[in-house]
């Protein structure tokens, strides 16, 4: 059972539980991207607030699984109060984290290209890699973020 | 990837398939694999042959009375649905008009009809879906009045829950309209009789009823069947083709256009007639035990934590059981099952106005076939106790 520990790890688990920076921001001043999975029907709304060069509040509503919630907490705690130029770097540095090679599945997991440090407690979403099925789950905030981030005037 | 044995639960997705149908496709591969309605050599006049007697014991087993002129094949039932409503609607909707569905139905009877409806500009009206999972009839004869059109499901993928089809279909024909049928999940687990249900139209897959995937059909009352015009062009299809046109060819033949999946036709004749073997009856008394008891391990295991999402009485309900964890999202609930080589289907199960009409984005769902049995109960219940631990 050591792969279903290495999917749901207590910080996974965690935030799941007790997600972090939930709810709405009025908009404006607050922007708001939504993103859905079709084929699970999960959806989440990503609230941004920008003021200059800075992302100062962010918030999520909607619902999903434990990876897709607990993903999308751990990135408000990562992003919250970021410059955009941090907040664009730690969204590549994830999605990095979420590619992998085929060979690196059934291999010990290589994470040496990926700075693990810099992404802090976000590296406990590592283990998704290994069911490929879930890695959209982990990833819906992110791309719901990036596409605000976008999305902003 | 697993050491354990599968435990499958997944046959309301699709189901397993026994090896003599296999073996069924694999000896028209290597004996008499040609195309149908063409040539005249020996293996030519073999496959069509084979491919007619296929769609004969097909309707058979619906109880078709006049299988070979009735029975169209098509790949699967979301194309029947495409067929019915494109071939049969268009000819006879119009602006003016209504079709009667229901809030249960899956996607492949609702979409058809809302891209007809977009093109013709008909009534679309809903059969709503009460709180003990049944189809609200308080309001049917209103619901049917000036239709044209009943389109429902014969067992909902969802809930389980089967339907009153004769009854539903006397009270379409008393309103002066036609019933088609989802027979979708209803076909593998119980006798279908389209004949004595008295229904107009039943559209279903092989794919759930141990026979290949890539083929299905559409059952259309003869009296109906001439009028309708062809559905798909090309070879096969016509009577006369000519630079300046063409004329369709008369009867089923209108209706298939291009080489038809024959191997699957093959494989199709070989389920129903193991179907037919096992016996329809004793299949349905077989899951209807497997389902009560799986109701009653659920209710005895874990009262206070998992809702069963459809009917928990025995009483017209078939062997689909979805439920809702709580606090634990469905696709958790399937990560955790899949490590006891337990297949469930997480989602929404391709009836997202039936998800969002009990407040719920999915649910897990465990479907039950002839090859189940009471250890995948107890693995299933086993598998359970783990998810619910992890989360907590």
């Amino acid at each position: 059972m050591s792969n279903l520990e290495d999917l749901y790890r207590e910080i996974i688990l965690d935030h799941y539980r007790n997600p972090r920076n939930r709810g709405e921001l009025a908009t404006p001043p607050a922007h708001k991207a939504e993103g859905f999975n079709p084929l699970c029907g999960d959806e989440i709304t990503v609230y941004l607030h920008v003021e200059g060069d800075s992302l100062v509040d962010i918030k999520i509503a909607g619902h999903g699984c434990s990876i897709s919630q607990s993903s999308a907490s751990l990135m408000t705690a990562a992003v919250k109060g970021k410059p955009l130029e941090a907040v664009r770097g730690t969204i590549d540095t994830f999605k990095q984290l979420m590619t992998v090679h085929e060979t690196s599945l059934d291999a010990e997991f290589d994470p040496e290209p990926v700075n693990l440090r810099a992404l802090g407690e976000l590296a406990a979403l590592q283990g998704v890699v290994k069911f490929p099925v879930r890695i959209k789950c982990a990833t819906l905030a992110w791309n719901t973020l990036t596409q605000g981030l976008n999305d902003l005037p | 990837m697993h050491e354990r044995p599968i435990v499958y639960l997944d046959t309301a997705a699709t189901s397993l398939t026994p090896r003599i149908v296999i073996e069924s496709m694999q000896r028209y591969y290597e004996t008499y694999h040609s195309n149908v309605h063409r040539a005249v050599y020996v293996t030519a006049a073999e496959a069509t042959e084979a491919y007619e007697d296929a769609r004969i014991a097909v309707g058979r087993f619906i109880g078709a009375p006049h299988p070979a002129d009735e029975l169209i094949f098509t790949h699967g039932t979301t194309e029947s649905f495409n067929l019915l409503a494109k071939s049969w609607g268009r000819a006879n909707l119009t602006a003016s008009d209504a079709v009667v569905l229901t809030e249960m139905e899956h996607h492949a009877n609702l979409v058809p009809w809302f891209q007809l409806r977009d093109e013709i500009g008909f009534e679309i009206r809903f059969i709503k879906v009460t709180d003990d999972f049944r189809l609200d009839l308080s309001n049917l004869e209103e619901l049917l009045r000036g239709a044209k059109l009943l389109s429902v499901t014969g067992m909902s993928n969802v809930l389980g829950t089967i339907n009153p089809i004769a009854a539903l279909a006397t009270a379409a024909h008393a309103a002066g309209a036609l019933i088609a049928v989802d027979g979708a999940q209803s076909v593998a687990h119980g006798v279908t009789d389209v004949a004595g249900l008295d229904i107009d139209f039943l559209a279903f897959g092989a794919h759930k009823m141990l026979g290949p995937t890539g083929i299905g059909a559409l059952w259309v009352r003869r009296s109906i069947l001439d009028a309708m015009p062809p559905f798909l062009g090309g070879g096969g299809m016509i009577a006369d083709v000519s630079l300046s046109g063409f004329s369709p060819a008369a009867g089923i033949a209108k209706y298939e256009a291009g080489t038809p999946p024959i191997a699957e036709a093959v494989g199709f004749h070989t389920a129903v007639h193991y179907l037919t073997s096992l016996g329809m009856e004793d299949i349905a008394a077989y899951e209807h035990q497997l389902t009560a008891s799986l109701l009653g391990a659920l209710a005895t295991h874990f009262p206070e934590r998992i809702r069963v999402i459809g009917p928990t009485t025995m009483e017209m309900r078939g062997s689909v059981v979805s439920f809702d964890v709580e606090g634990v999202h469905p696709h958790d609930v399937a990560q955790v099952l899949d490590q006891f080589g337990v297949c469930v289907r997480p989602g929404h199960h391709c009836a997202k106005p039936l998800m969002k009409r009990f407040s719920l984005a999915a649910t897990a769902r465990a479907s039950f076939g002839p090859y189940s049995n009471e250890e995948d109960i107890e693995t299933l219940v086993t598998a359970l106790d783990e998810a619910v631990r992890l989360f907590g």
